[in-house]
């Protein structure tokens, strides 16, 4: 199929306008990175008038950047691989099958987004603590708590998203597979989950970023032994000074694996679904 | 099948992640969180940060702790926490109960957290067991809860407002350091160069609480009190309507300000413009010296007067900052705890961190170290002890800070994109103001 | 609310409608637990962290919950509807406050989840034809989302600051549109600040879920419609909006519903001084109830803002799901 003119027009224009727009701050905060703190509070310049690699040395002493990286690591990947699995059942239940309290269920897991999550903070906070009394397993303070929380945050959206790209996914495939004696979950695992798979990568991203961003949770709930990156890039900022470059230095430093995770994960965006698929 | 053992993997892999994660602490640190001092001999102690960053505060407060458990066998776990979630935290642990032993408290918050019975009072016995009322500065002990009732907190490091002038810039225009407010606003406009982008003052224009702090130095200059004796909000009156439209004047009619100060939200941006030679003078408290030096402006560039009261005003040039020092209620090692905040505040541990914090000691005979500028140290403590006033001592007090210094953000804000605030404006903001504190303090 | 991602009807035009799943009559048929099995998970575990906590939440809007009481939330009087009366009496200063700030949240929203959903729209259009470099871009797009918001936020904030900042070094500076530098950061400039950072944020996330479901999308439609001569706006027009409606409907709800909540943005790109023009509710709500220590008015607030998001969602799917129905059939 040939492109016209007009689509490859359309096509140069929106990537041009869209690469400066992201382009712009991420090259602000890159270029800032390299200024020595001095230059990065005066008047702004494009390219460091000094050069200095000093802040991508020094935000390791400043906070301890490594552990709470590794902290990050643990706490977001474990939130969405649970999250993720939960999700795909919840799903495929609301896709494929009619039954009773079906709209209920979907109906209050939408109604959680609509809560301003900073009201969530207090009874959230006392449920734990109330958990760690009674039943005696320790949830503030520890990573288990975070995922849990995270993993929990992710659902909803997880789910309703899930569902919509299952919806996608035409009921003869399903179908065909159980004709040809698949159980319901044979036919999820066989069937519908590959057609699904950018579907499943872009939740999963999601449920990722979700964990990896979270700051008002994690600034109750962690202590110094489970602190995450992104509460604890908030500690370059103190009573004396606000380290931008090492902010910036160090923001730059915990996004690149994230980028990399992003590239690997590319080759599953290809189309899960060929028209040959379905006969 | 190929994706069900991915699945399966990714069931066995989150699971092993779960496990290994949090079981047994494996990685990080092993610190029992906000345990209460489940041993006994452990103490739980937040700590909010003062120095430069929070490595700095562990390795100031570190080798304090070891002579603590040497001498008294009690182990302290220690937690450093950033302002920006330091009340959160707080406001969490008071509701849950799952608290440390001991904190540190902005001094300012001392009546409202006191509200809220959470906090262990200390009566004769707590008093006398970390070496009586009598060690401390009198202002400052004043802080530590409601007039009437025994404080829920005690000092732990001091702070006050100065008025730091850039030595050179005066010299060159061959102008004393002000002792007047007078002089300090002549002094300012002559040193406002606009063109070479100079100004004479910088304030932390954007920060709420910077800002409420003003107003309240301002009033009491003025002679005028926030809160009746009822502790109903009086914000609205004469003196404290005409102390914030002074404070707003160095930006509005004096000039001497840059505009762009109502975007600091922060201190620390006035500071760094100081230290910078961007301004000549900045009111900041005595711990910005670190950061001025950070910045490189060396400590004989520099000098420190109080910030001038008006031709009859009052003497106050400060309200009496710092942090504070509070045993949760429900410890489960009182003792222990006591102890703790004894030693804190010992002459001696005093010494050595208020040089590192650049803060002010508590204690009445103790002589100040923060800063090698002896004249600088002797200024502030002379502000701090003679010429500061206590905040309103009421559990409304933060209701002040946020209601009076969000509506001198706008105001600010207005003067900056070119607006004019009478004082008219400023009444009609203050009476918006109380009417806020006197319906979210309950009907 | 009755509805939620049913089931489409149109999902292949080639095969006409799919066969709907069997639904359970009165007889429990086989394997009729299967469904309730699926989602025993998600049901722990929003009862746990999310439902439990807003039944906590709704309770709380009815107390006199201050700082008196905090420590001990059995004893803080009931304060029946007087919570809700603070909260709705516009004449006075706390309704008052809050209707502005709904006012501000409601066009802050509107615009946020308009150009981001545009933007990723665009950008998943645009890379949905292989060609050369494509992945790159698809990368680099999300960096904004793979960036810990505290970072991106605070590298705007230190972009939109009036002396130093980046943007009016560009505007002023480089390119000389203007000659007096603007403030971006307070006044009535903050809310366009607001939007644009908060747009830079979600729009990626918009070309996730779009790329995402267009990928799903069988590339033979495209073939035969391009044979019916059909040109590359009809063709999205006709083929790619409707067959992502089942991904639009949810993913636009959300976005709304999240930028309607969005706590972190403003408050890292104002500080505890929010400026009227970014007076965004949740921050409000969070002033009312984390800095004033009055947690029962800050929760009603939130009870109030829950019905009135969950009105417009039931409007919205009601609409929308309706309308989905009659197109199928």
């Amino acid at each position: 199929m040939q492109e016209t003119r007009s689509a490859k027009l359309f096509r140069i224009a929106v990537l041009a306008v869209l690469t400066v727009f992201t382009a712009v701050p991420i090259y602000v905060m890159v270029s800032s990175s390299l200024k020595p703190l001095g230059d990065v509070q005066g008047a702004f310049s494009w390219w460091p008038e000094t050069f200095t690699i000093a802040p991508f040395i020094e935000m390791w002493e400043t906070v301890p950047l490594a552990d709470y990286f590794i902290n990050s690591i643990i706490v977001s990947v474990s939130a969405t691989l649970i999250s993720l699995v939960i999700a795909i059942f919840a799903a495929y239940a609301l896709s494929r099958y009619r039954f009773r309290g079906r709209n209920v269920f979907s109906t209050s897991i939408l109604t959680t987004q609509m809560f301003p999550g900073i009201l969530f903070l207090l009874p959230l906070f006392l449920i734990f603590v109330n958990i760690d009394q009674v039943l005696g397993i320790q949830l503030v303070g520890t990573r288990i708590g975070l995922i849990i929380t995270y993993l929990t945050f992710s659902l909803p959206f997880s789910i309703w998203m899930l569902a919509g790209y299952f919806d996608g996914i035409p009921h003869e495939l399903d179908e065909a597979a159980k004709v040809d004696g698949c159980s319901p979950m044979n036919a999820l695992l066989r069937v519908v989950l590959p057609a699904a798979k950018p579907g499943l990568v872009a939740v999963a991203i999601y449920s990722f970023m979700t964990a990896w961003g979270e700051v008002l949770f994690a600034s109750v709930m962690t202590t110094s032994a489970n602190r995450t990156i992104a509460v604890g890039l908030t500690l370059y900022s103190t009573q004396t000074n606000i380290y931008w470059n090492q902010i910036m230095a160090a923001s730059l430093v915990v996004s690149i694996p994230v980028v990399i995770g992003f590239l690997v994960l590319q080759r599953y965006f290809v189309a899960g679904l060929t028209s040959g698929a379905v006969k | 099948m190929k994706i069900r053992s991915v699945v399966a993997a990714i069931a066995t892999g989150a699971l092993a992640l779960t496990v290994s994660g949090c079981g047994s602490g494996g990685g990080g640190g092993d610190s029992d969180a906000a345990g209460g001092g489940s041993g006994s001999q452990t103490l739980t102690y937040w700590a909010s940060n003062q120095g430069t960053s929070i490595k700095h505060d562990k390795e100031v407060l570190t080798p304090q702790l070891k002579k603590f458990e040497e001498k008294t066998g009690i182990s302290v776990e220690l937690e450093v926490i950033g302002w920006d979630s330091l009340q959160t935290r707080i406001q969490t642990a008071i509701t849950s109960g799952q608290a440390p032993d001991v904190v540190n408290i902005g001094n300012t918050w001392a009546a409202s957290l006191q509200a809220t019975g959470a906090f262990l009072p200390f009566d004769d016995n707590a008093m006398s067991a970390i070496g009586g009322a009598d060690k401390f500065v009198e202002p400052a002990l004043a802080t530590g809860g409601a007039e009437g009732q025994p404080v829920t907190s005690v000092p732990l490091y001091g702070l006050a407002y100065g008025l730091f002038y850039n030595k050179a810039m005066f010299e060159e225009a061959g102008i004393e350091p002000p002792s007047t407010y007078k002089d300090m606003v002549a002094a300012a406009e002559k040193l406002t160069d606009t063109k070479a982008g100079v100004h004479g003052l910088a304030l932390a224009a954007g920060s709420y609480t910077e800002n409420s702090h003003f107003a309240f130095i301002n009033a009491v200059q003025n002679g005028a009190e926030l809160f009746d004796d009822q502790g109903q909000p009086t914000f609205s009156s004469d003196g404290v309507v005409k102390g914030i439209h002074r404070y707003l004047d160095l930006m509005q009619k004096h000039e001497v300000a840059d505009t762009s100060n109502a975007q600091y939200t922060n201190g620390v941006q006035a500071v760094n413009d100081f230290a910078k030679g961007k301004v000549a003078m900045v009111i900041s408290q005595n711990n910005a010296g670190s950061s001025i030096e950070a910045q490189g402006m060396k400590p004989d560039q520099w000098g420190v007067v109080p910030y001038p009261a008006p031709a009859g005003g009052e003497e106050i040039a400060s309200h009496v900052a710092g942090i504070n020092l509070s045993i949760f209620k429900n410890t489960e090692n009182k003792e222990g705890a006591l102890k703790f905040v004894k030693f804190m505040t010992s002459p001696e541990v005093q010494k050595a961190v208020s040089s590192e914090f650049k803060t002010l000691p508590v204690l009445k005979d103790a002589e100040p170290t923060f800063s090698k500028k002896e004249e600088a140290s002797k200024m502030f403590q002379n502000i701090y002890n003679n010429m500061s006033a206590p905040l309103p001592l009421v559990p409304a007090e933060d209701q002040f800070e946020s209601s009076v210094g969000q509506a001198m953000n706008k105001m600010f804000a207005t003067i900056a994109t070119g607006g004019t605030v009478t004082l008219e404006d400023v009444r009609v903001a203050m009476e918006t103001a109380e009417q806020q504190v006197a319906a979210s303090s309950g009907s | 609310m009755t509805t939620s991602t049913k089931v489409p009807d149109h999902v292949d035009p080639k095969d006409g409608p799919a066969p709907d799943p069997p639904a359970p009559r009165r007889k429990r048929r086989k394997g009729w637990w299967l469904p309730y099995a699926l989602l025993v998970p998600a049901v722990f575990f929003e009862l746990l962290v999310h439902i439990i906590p807003m039944i906590t939440g709704i309770w709380v809007s009815f107390l006199e919950l201050t700082q008196a009481y905090i420590a001990n939330w059995g004893a803080a009087p009931f304060a029946g509807l007087g919570n809700y009366q603070i909260s709705l009496d516009f004449n006075g200063v706390i309704g008052s406050a809050l209707l502005r700030s709904f006012a501000v949240t409601c066009a802050f929203t509107i615009l946020v989840v308009g150009i981001a959903w545009v933007m990723g729209m665009a950008a998943a259009v645009a890379l949905q034809r292989q060609f050369r470099g494509r992945s790159l871009f698809r990368t680099f797009f999300l960096v904004p989302y793979a960036l810990p918001v505290f970072a991106s936020v605070i590298a705007w904030k230190f972009m939109l600051q009036k002396d130093s900042g980046a943007v009016n070094h560009l505007l002023s500076d480089n390119l000389g549109l203007i000659d007096e530098k603007p403030f971006w950061l307070i006044g009535d400039n903050a809310f366009i600040s607001l939007v644009v950072v908060a747009a830079w944020r979600l729009w990626p996330f918009a070309f996730l879920m779009l790329m995402a479901g267009l990928q799903s999308i069988p590339t033979d439609v495209y073939e035969a419609s391009a044979v019916d001569g059909a040109k590359p706006f009809r063709q999205w027009r006709s083929i790619t909006l409707p067959m992502m409606r089942p991904v639009n409907l949810v993913l636009v709800l959300v976005m709304f519903l999240w930028t309607f909540n969005d706590f972190n943005v403003p408050y890292i790109l104002f500080g505890s001084s929010q400026p009227p023009a970014g007076d965004i509710i949740s921050f409000h709500i969070y002033n009312a109830s984390f800095l004033t220590w009055n947690f029962g008015l800050g929760a009603a607030m939130s009870v109030l803002l829950m019905l009135f998001l969950l009105l417009v969602s039931g409007i919205y799917l009601m609409v929308l799901n309706g309308r989905n129905k009659r197109a199928g059939n």
